[in-house]
């Protein structure tokens, strides 16, 4: 142990980087779960799949104590004020997973009712395909996120 | 998303209180609607005054859609309805397409029970989710991870089956795209094995547990005439003692030659439907082991050259079976002109779809009666003048999913 | 089975004789065209005396240029019977012109028709007298167009669009 913190019991980093490794770890998601997908994102939460050895189990329903959203299903218009309320309400910093293609671009929704994509009214950082897409997918996604907050060098505090 | 709201303050009743009711908004983005479900709920107290459902927010317009494609185009949508039991919806349209086509009695036998066989599965795929999630929201976590690792299993059938875990938008009319896989009777066979066993696991956390007894026993509780009177069918209806099973009482896909029995409630409360629910898979897996055992060799689709896909090797080989192939991808199937109405006992209750045909390749009408739809319209009258809490037991017991309530 | 779904249509078709205008027959599915003007009556009869109690699905279909009247309400009733052996359905058809879309709401005769009835009026702008909530029911209520008329293209999102961005600007009710 001593070796590898460099003899001395130290170690020298940014706080930059020791916020985003402990952000990266420790991801809170809400789930916005609304049709197909949501289904499929309880399988990443539950038994085969467990999202927990990412460090992301730990969902939140209530906006205000999340830093990831995962939108998964489709977004109507009825639906998309809401939506984007939601998203409002999460503190700063946050992130957006778009999961599905509904999500993604309206999917097989070409309706009156559906929006064509939640990035009409909403910043997403990961998009996943697929009809629905399979927990990995999402694991993907959340992975992705994790190295996109470990390079993030805004202000963290 | 919750917001409070006070809004009538009552007069001094005489006894020197005056109290203020409140107006509770419940939803549409909240755990324990099963999606995106808003009730607006008046309590006094702790009490349900009066409860308002507000739905629509994943109204996606499927029956419009559906009357710009062709009736093989349709098909994917009808997964995506009730998709904790996507395959029930398929066999469902695929069966009223046959209906309206005349074609039933030419539908081979191995067809027949291949689709009893992924019936049965998808029921006891969206009775885990109903039971498991059920649970969760009263708070008895364990439950809702042996349901999961049921559906797993049922997932990897079915994926082994049509390549997907949820979407399935396998058979197609006139009977299956593809043979069964080499190992699906194993599979199944395995499957049977296993899960009887998590329905007891299930069964001994729940059933005699002090704190799901209490807070399911009594709860929700509608009458067998105000379950008629509402329309309320499967499970809803049957834990009320009423013991209508479209798979009795108008069978399809020879449902008449199995052995079942229905498990009918008595108590009409969330309890009886649980009850209901868990009976009902065990029923499933008799089912499906009848018709394991009887699954017989031969073709897998009709011999209908109008209706059904050449096979793919002769599309490659043979100029016949390749313009055949063309037409009818690029034409569609064409029905006579008329209208048909064919109700499946899904999960959740009659799934019925109705289809006006005008002779064209693209259905003029396609109506859905989802279930869940016209369940969903218990929910005033089971939570008026019940606690806050019993809201979440009343829901849950209904097993809705929004996907088919707005479709 | 006790009595045979024949057998039950055609003492309902001699009861009603006047009311009956049309009877059709497609795929072992009777439908009888009942006369706008007495319909709720026949509803009443068909609960009381024939003992039809429960509504399974109510639904319209729009004949834009096909066929004139415009409109067809279409229900679907179930008869279980004393010991629930019966089981027999019958389809009900009433033809509404354009000029005067309004029905009869059947809703107090069977609770059951509330919300199917509201869908009705939401996709195509039936309207139901004697409706206890006629309001909206899967479209926002600022709403303007009712999408399963065949004269609304499914790709109009304009109208949707407007409501969203009314509800962004002055927050969720």
């Amino acid at each position: 142990m001593n070796s590898s913190l460099g003899g001395d019991g130290f170690l020298t980093t940014t706080i930059n980087y020791i916020a985003n490794w402990g952000r990266k770890n420790s991801l809170w998601p809400m789930p916005f779960g609304t049709a197909c997908c949501a289904i499929e994102m309880m399988g990443a939460f539950a038994s085969r799949y467990d999202i927990s050895r990412f460090g992301a189990e730990v969902a939140r329903f209530s906006p205000r104590q999340a830093d990831l959203m995962i939108v998964s299903g489709t977004i109507t218009y009825k639906l998309a004020s809401v939506c984007r309320r939601i998203y409002d309400q999460m503190p700063n910093p946050k992130w957006v997973i778009a999961m599905g293609s509904c999500t993604c671009g309206g999917g097989p929704f070409d309706s009156y009712a559906v929006v064509q994509g939640i990035d009409e009214f909403l910043p997403v950082d990961v998009y996943v395909g697929g009809c629905p897409p399979r927990p990995e997918a999402l694991i993907d996604a959340i992975m992705k996120i994790q190295k996109k907050i470990e390079n993030e060098g805004a202000p963290i505090i | 998303m919750e917001r409070v709201e006070f809004i009538t303050e009552s007069p001094d009743s005489g006894d020197g209180v005056s109290t203020k009711s409140m107006m509770l908004n419940m939803g549409p983005q909240h755990p324990a609607t099963h999606g995106v479900l808003r009730i607006v709920l008046h309590l006094d107290g702790e009490i349900v005054v009066k409860a308002v459902p507000y739905i629509g927010y994943l109204h996606r317009g499927i029956e419009k859609l559906c009357e710009n494609i062709t009736y093989q185009q349709c098909l994917p949508y009808t997964d995506r309805m009730d998709y904790l039991a996507a395959i029930c919806n398929n066999i469902g349209f695929i069966l009223t397409v046959e209906k309206l086509l005349g074609i039933e009695d030419e539908i081979p036998e191995r067809a027949k029970v291949a689709e009893v066989i992924l019936f049965e599965l998808g029921r006891i795929e969206s009775h885990m989710v109903g039971i498991g999630t059920h649970a969760l929201d009263l708070g008895a976590m364990t439950a809702f991870f042996y349901c999961f690792k049921e559906r797993e299993r049922i997932y990897d059938i079915l994926e082994l089956v049509c390549g997907a875990r949820l979407t399935t938008s396998y058979p197609r009319v006139g009977g299956l795209p593809l043979d069964l896989p080499e190992d699906f009777e194993e599979k199944i066979r395995n499957f049977l094995k296993i899960f009887p066993e998590t329905i007891d696991e299930v069964d001994k956390l729940l059933t005699r547990n002090k704190i799901w007894v209490n807070r399911t026993k009594g709860v929700a509780y509608i009458s067998a005439e105000d379950a008629i009177n509402l329309g309320l069918s499967g499970p809803n209806l049957r834990g009320s003692g009423v013991p209508h099973d479209l798979r009795k009482s108008n069978p399809y896909l020879d449902y008449d030659k199995y052995d079942f029995e229905i498990p009918v409630g008595t108590d009409g409360d969330a309890y009886s439907r649980y009850l209901c629910r868990m009976e009902e898979m065990r029923q499933s897996v008799k089912i499906i082991e009848q018709a394991i055992n009887n699954l017989p060799d031969g073709p897998y689709a009709a011999d209908l050259p109008e209706i059904v896909l050449p096979k793919k090797e002769l599309v490659y080989t043979k100029m016949e079976s390749l313009i055949r192939h063309f037409v009818l991808v690029y034409e569609g199937l064409k029905p006579p002109v008329g209208e048909v109405y064919h109700g499946v006992e899904n999960p959740k209750g009659e799934l019925g779809y109705y289809l006006v045909s005008d002779g064209t390749a693209k259905p003029y009408r396609m109506r859905v009666r989802g279930p869940s739809f016209v369940n969903m319209q218990a929910i005033a009258q089971m939570v008026k003048g019940a606690f806050l809490a019993d809201v979440i037991t009343a829901i849950g017991s209904l097993d809705i999913v929004l996907g088919e309530i707005d479709r | 089975m006790s009595v045979d779904s024949d057998s039950v249509i055609g003492s309902i078709r001699s009861q009603f004789e006047s009311s009956i205008y049309k009877t059709y027959s497609f795929r072992d599915e009777t439908t009888l065209f009942v006369k706008k003007e007495s319909f709720l009556k026949f509803c009443r009869s068909l609960k009381q005396d024939f003992k039809f109690t429960y509504v399974i699905d109510i639904t319209a279909v729009d004949y834009l240029d096909i066929r004139v009247p415009r409109y067809e309400m279409v229900y679907l009733f179930h008869r279980f019977g004393d010991d629930y052996d019966e089981n027999i359905r019958i389809r009900i058809k009433v033809e509404l012109e354009d000029s005067d879309i309004t029905i009869d709401s059947i809703t107090p005769i069977w609770s059951g028709a509330n919300w199917l009835e509201r869908e009705v009026l939401d996709m195509f702008g039936i309207e139901f007298r004697g409706h206890p909530d006629p309001r909206r029911i899967l479209m926002p209520e600022d709403y303007k167009p009712h999408p399963l008329r065949k004269d609304f293209d499914v790709r109009n999102r304009q109208p949707s669009k407007e409501s969203f961005e009314k509800e962004l600007k002055e927050g969720f009710e």
